[in-house]
């Protein structure tokens, strides 16, 4: 009996686990290309919803997002490229709308930050050091 | 020195709680527009209430004027129009309006309804225009000079406050300019 019941748990989690993958919000067909349906994943699961923010186009049921979805298909099938497709939108909606920023003038500050604050820190590491290399060595301590 | 090792510290603690504070201030939702001084992006669309005839973005050069991209589904689009209606009839500065993903019969009784505060209405049924300016929500209103360019843009419903503090200023500066 107990046997019994743990199989029907089981069944019932897998279907659910099989049935998510078919929960996903875009209804468009797939496109004929195989590559550029990867290109036309890969951009639509970057690019930010703007009505609702932390999601995806390819994650979201609002209209903008379906909109966007095809354009960015319209796109896709013209044979333009990601750069093409990405400099459309940020032109259009601002840097914002797509979740890997690129760089540019508003971010910059963004992009330089992490390897001027590395430089810094090696430099106070490597003075410290030096200084340290300079004291005389405590005799009664060794 | 020793000061400048206690200070240092405290100082760049200092910025970097000013910029949270900062940052914690502002709505994430309002998304600044990259068409801030810029020429306004070309269209040419059927008319709302001539459905044979053209609206272009021609119709912006020569005075200041609004855009305003309404819909008849859109809440603040409802909560802002009596304002409209006073800025069309008594601020001498002409509004133009894009219906946008809406449905013909709706937007005709919306303005039937509530008034027709628009020089003229541009139908954007699908969305294309919407997205070659970068309209992201309803109600949205771009400031545009004579020279067609756009000056500001608010994103959300249109107030007599918003109207004094944002739009009255850009205007009269504009308006000097052009003289």
């Amino acid at each position: 009996m107990r046997r019994l019941l743990k199989l029907i748990v089981l069944t019932v989690l897998f279907q659910i686990i099989v049935i998510a993958s078919a929960w996903a919000i875009d209804p468009s067909e797939a496109l004929q290309d195989p590559e550029q349906q990867a290109l036309y994943e890969q951009i639509t699961a970057e690019v930010r919803c703007l009505v609702c923010q932390n999601q995806t186009i390819a994650d979201s049921t609002a209209p903008l997002a379906a909109d966007l979805r095809r354009e960015i298909r319209r796109m896709v099938e013209g044979g333009e490229s990601e750069q093409q497709i990405k400099t459309f939108l940020v032109d259009r909606y601002g840097g914002f709308i797509l979740y890997k920023p690129q760089f540019e003038s508003w971010n910059i500050v963004l992009w330089l930050a992490p390897p001027l604050l590395l430089i810094v820190g090696l430099w106070g590491v490597a003075r410290f050091a030096r200084k340290r290399a300079q004291l005389p060595i405590d005799e009664d301590a060794a | 020195m020793r000061r400048l090792k206690f200070f240092l510290p405290v100082a760049m603690f200092a910025a970097i709680v000013a910029l949270f504070v900062n940052g914690l201030q502002r709505d994430p939702t309002i998304v600044p527009s990259p068409f801030i001084g810029k020429a306004a992006p070309a269209f040419d669309l059927p008319r709302l209430l001539q459905p044979e005839a053209r609206l272009t973005d021609g119709i912006f050069i020569g005075q200041v004027s609004l855009f305003n991209v309404w819909a008849s589904w859109c809440p603040g689009c409802a909560r802002e129009h009596e304002l409209l209606m006073t800025i069309g009839t008594q601020s001498g500065v002409p509004i133009y309006g894009l219906n946008w993903k809406d449905e013909r019969p709706a937007a005709l009784k919306w303005l039937q309804d509530r008034g027709n505060p628009y020089q003229a209405v541009a139908v954007d049924r699908d969305n294309i225009t919407g997205i070659d300016w970068g309209v992201y929500g309803a109600p949205e209103t771009f400031l545009i000079d004579a020279d067609g360019i756009i000056l500001y843009k608010l994103v959300g419903p249109l107030t007599a406050q918003l109207w004094v503090d944002e739009f009255a200023p850009r205007i009269a500066a504009a308006n000097e300019e052009s003289l």
